[in-house]
């Protein structure tokens, strides 16, 4: 049966923010580009961010700039983080927020005429531009409404909207392809149809997003299956950092067909409290060594920081997301919690009812609508949810270039921005600063190659049969092998770890794996939910070892990997990255690398006093010898 | 705390179809979308839906439950007596692929349609002033999640392919009117949104803004004041009419 096949230079996997900024850049390049997702065009998750995009544009507190934004990031990941993905972060952030403006976003505004911005968790200063509480969605309207643009352009200059951007949307794709050791391609299938599609592409940017619908307990869509994490594995690239999972402090708890949605950071940045079933503000005892000097000690100076910043220091419901969310894990074990197994988030008590309403409207409405509170006059009860993982495809922090060539990665999917912890904010920012590198490295990279790859028949082929074989089998129901999968993971590799616990959930994951091989889907091949995730449970449980692998060997607790066995950060292993890959397609090997030394100039810019608390000894004495210098 | 309900759902695909009866479990707290991911996890594992966010925010489980276009994910079962049968057929304005979803794409050709944001030459990034109260209108329309219920329910195409062709609906109308508000564009719009997108079709009977689940007054601050800024050249006696009709009720 003919497949078919569609010629382009960059192939982008994903339309959320990372994945529209890329194809943007790489057609604002003059290369032909295809986008494909799973779902419609402008669903993406990124639709679900709330609060906003970090970039230190100084409109709010002029005292802030790139290098203070840097150093909150290096804070909030506990040192572990791409230093100099961090830095180009921070230094690109402002001009890719100003960029949406000239596309026609509109956030909101200050008393002058600027983009406003918002408190957030770990942020020094506020920081970050939006929208109401609705920041993803315009994020995302925006790039789409620029990709439109484009074609409209084209439509004068070539006749036709689709000559250099067209969507492919409602298509999956289940494998790249590789002429040598170069990418040449991708295969996979339209939803809506059931039939294949071949493109054959010099360079593909992967922008898939994260893995969250491994675990039970998520705010991640069905899209969330670790697809790009898996598709990089299987084509030969490595994945860092996947032991670091963001467990996001506030997630819905009640009614529990919504737990785990997300409730948005921003309800603490505009005043919202923690409080337990004894009504204390419990964040207050949860402040790390760490973070001592930086957070408020009594509930009346964090009060007073709200309106005088200069004077006081943050409340510590402001910490890094981390801290805060095993903090709520800590009450709830000790019988503190609500009585629906989570704490109270009140900010009904801090803000007249109209404030609540203007700043935080889809919040409001999400309350009222599916739990029947109304957050003006009570609070909320929220408990911590699987968000983001930090651990993703190791990419080249200048192109976002993974180690095989024509293969790039930007947005969730890659790994190494946020180290051990992303700060909320900071992953809109990511996508638009590292969505445009990776557009433009992979434009970059064809323009260099002397010959376009081929497509090898023998992976065409292979492809075609892996995805058809869940058809015409016999077999389990995948719905109920998912549903093991996350239950597995939520219990045994989630927010506290043990050794034990992790152990046995490789002996699942290891019997899981069996069992995605024989599941079975019946209907036919048009829009088959069933069969769709037949497919994509080979993903999820390859992402999932990964997760489990790694979280069994690094033995500390740092950020968004906490071992209950390994209580402490261990400098020795802050500067060690764990590698995964999976040479022979179906089991994961990891292997521990050392991180790259931090480039003087950056380094000086903290304290000493700040980096004993996270350097070895050795590192502390080359510091020195810098210092003098 | 849980009961057993009785569900009607259309399946089918290839333009043919019908009604099939489910009897499925219900949870306190759960909404029509979890009924059908039920269903498919349990009854009909090849049940077509489209579903994302699961919280209102993403605009992709629009259906017609009971007959009325509504997110599956914002529709609490608690709405329903027990013993209610419950409808859920796909949006009908737009072809059916499989079940409940359907073809959407004349959204997206009506999207490309409209001339997309045109600020001034002069103005570079960064150098945008623009105060709170002048960017709400604008804001407001931007809250539009896609969910094209407003479009399926605009009986100006609902039951009319004819006016397809020339009709941008409710939401494109309104993608118009968010431009010609924004404090920064310079594009004429206002004679394109009567002769190429279809303004004038729009007999205000507020239908979309009734379906509107971001609650989108899409009607009164989008379609009537771009009708309002077309009648500084052309007369339109449904634009005097509306203004007779609504004002008065304020």
């Amino acid at each position: 049966m003919e497949i078919e096949r569609h010629e382009y230079d960059v192939v982008v996997i994903g339309a959320g923010g990372a994945g529209l900024r890329a194809a943007i850049e790489a057609r604002q390049q003059g290369k032909r580009t295809a986008i494909v997702c799973k779902s419609l065009f402008g669903k993406a998750h990124t639709v679900m961010a709330e609060g906003g995009a970090a970039a230190a544009m100084g409109n709010v507190n002029p005292d802030d700039n790139w290098m203070v934004h840097f150093r909150d990031t290096m804070r909030g990941g506990k040192f572990l983080n791409n230093w100099r993905m961090a830095e180009l972060h921070a230094k690109e952030a402002p001009d890719r927020v100003w960029e949406l403006e000239a596309w026609g976003a509109l956030f909101d505004r200050t008393k002058d005429g600027k983009i406003s911005q918002r408190n957030f968790g770990g942020h020094e200063y506020p920081r970050l531009a939006h929208v109401g509480d609705r920041t993803g969605l315009e994020l995302i309207r925006t790039l789409q409404q620029r990709v439109v643009a484009l074609q409209q352009e084209d439509y004068e200059t070539h006749g036709d909207h689709e000559a250099y951007i067209k969507v492919f949307a409602e298509c999956t794709v289940t494998r790249l392809l590789k002429d040598g050791d170069r990418i040449s391609g991708a295969f996979g299938y339209w939803r809506e149809s059931g039939s294949f599609v071949l493109f054959d592409a010099p360079a593909v940017v992967l922008a898939t997003g994260g893995i969250g619908k491994s675990y039970v307990v998520t705010s991640n869509s069905w899209e969330y299956t670790g697809d790009g994490h898996a598709l990089a594995l299987l084509a030969g690239a490595k994945l860092i950092n996947m032991e670091f999972i963001q467990f996001h402090p506030t997630g819905m708890v009640w009614p529990p067909s919504v737990r785990g949605i997300l409730v948005t950071e921003s309800v603490r940045g505009d005043g919202g409290v923690l409080r337990n079933s004894d009504g204390e503000r419990f964040m207050f005892n949860y402040i790390p060594e760490v973070f001592k000097d930086k957070y408020a000690t009594t509930e009346e100076e964090g009060d007073r920081w709200y309106t005088d910043q200069a004077n006081n220091r943050r409340p510590p419901e402001l910490l890094p997301r981390d801290e805060v969310a095993r903090a709520i894990n800590a009450e709830v074990k000790a019988g503190r919690g609500s009585p629906q197994g989570g704490v109270f988030l009140d900010v009904s008590t801090r803000l007249p009812a109209e404030e609540i309403r203007r700043r935080l409207p889809s919040m409001y409405h999400q309350f009222k609508e599916l739990a029947d509170v109304d957050i003006t006059a009570e609070p909320m009860q929220v408990g911590p949810t699987c968000h983001y993982i930090m651990g993703g495809v190791e990419v080249d922090a200048d192109t976002g270039a993974s180690a095989v060539p024509g293969l790039f990665a930007a947005g969730e999917v890659s790994g190494g921005m946020h180290g051990s912890n992303r700060l909320g904010g900071n992953s809109l920012s990511d996508l638009l600063v590292f969505g445009r590198r990776a557009g433009a490295g992979a434009a970059a990279y064809v323009d260099g190659l002397a010959a376009r790859p081929k497509l090898p028949q023998d992976q065409v082929d292979a492809a075609r049969e892996e995805a058809l074989a869940p058809l015409g089998r016999d077999g389990e129901n995948p719905y109920e092998v998912h549903h093991e999968l996350q239950r597995t993971m939520n219990d045994l590799v989630g927010i506290i770890r043990k050794a034990e616990e992790v152990s046995e959930a490789l002996e699942v994951v290891e019997k899981l794996k069996e069992r995605v091989r024989l599941v079975g889907a019946g209907g036919s091949r048009i829009y088959n939910p069933g069969w769709h995730l037949a497919i994509d449970l080979r993903n999820m449980v390859l992402v999932s070892e990964c997760v489990a692998r790694a979280a069994l060997m690094r033995e500390e607790s740092r950020g968004g990997h906490t071992r209950d066995d390994f209580p402490g950060m261990n400098p020795e292993w802050r500067r060690k990255l764990l590698v995964c890959s999976a040479s022979d397609g179906s089991s994961v090997q990891v292997e521990e690398r050392l991180q790259p030394r931090m480039r003087d100039d950056l380094i000086t810019l903290f304290d000493r006093d700040e980096l004993k608390k996270y350097l070895t000894d050795e590192e502390m004495a080359e510091f020195d010898g810098i210092a003098k210098s | 705390m849980s009961y057993k309900a009785k569900f009607k759902v259309w399946r089918g695909e290839g333009g043919e179809g019908r009604l099939e009866d489910f009897t499925v479990e219900v949870n306190e707290g759960e909404v029509v979308l979890d009924i059908i991911h039920r269903l498919q996890a349990t009854q009909a594992p090849d049940l077509a839906v489209r579903w994302n966010c699961k919280a209102g925010k993403c605009g992709s489980c629009s259906m017609e439950i009971n007959g009325k276009p509504r997110l599956g994910c914002m529709t609490r079962m608690s709405t329903f007596a027990e013993d209610e049968t419950i409808t859920v057929t796909p949006m009908r304005t737009f072809p059916v692929i499989k079940d409940l979803v359907t073809d959407v794409s004349f959204n997206y050709q009506k999207a490309r349609e409209i001339p997309s944001f045109t600020p001034p030459a002069d103005v570079r990034p960064g150098e945008y002033r623009m105060q709170q109260v002048d960017v709400e209108r604008s804001q407001e329309f931007r809250k539009c999640i896609e969910c094209f219920m407003c479009n399926n329910v605009c009986h100006v195409i609902r039951d009319h392919e004819e006016n397809k062709a020339a009709f941008a609906g409710p939401r494109y109308l309104m993608r118009i009117a968010e431009l010609d508000m924004h404090p920064y564009d310079v594009a004429d719009r206002k004679e394109a949104a009567q002769q190429e997108h279809g303004l004038g079709y729009c007999n205000i009977t507020k239908c979309c803004t009734e379906v509107c689940p971001e609650h989108i007054k899409i009607t009164d601050n989008a379609l009537i004041p771009m009708k309002e800024r077309v009648v500084d050249r052309r007369y339109d006696p449904l634009v005097w009419l509306g203004n007779k009709i609504f004002k008065r009720s304020k």
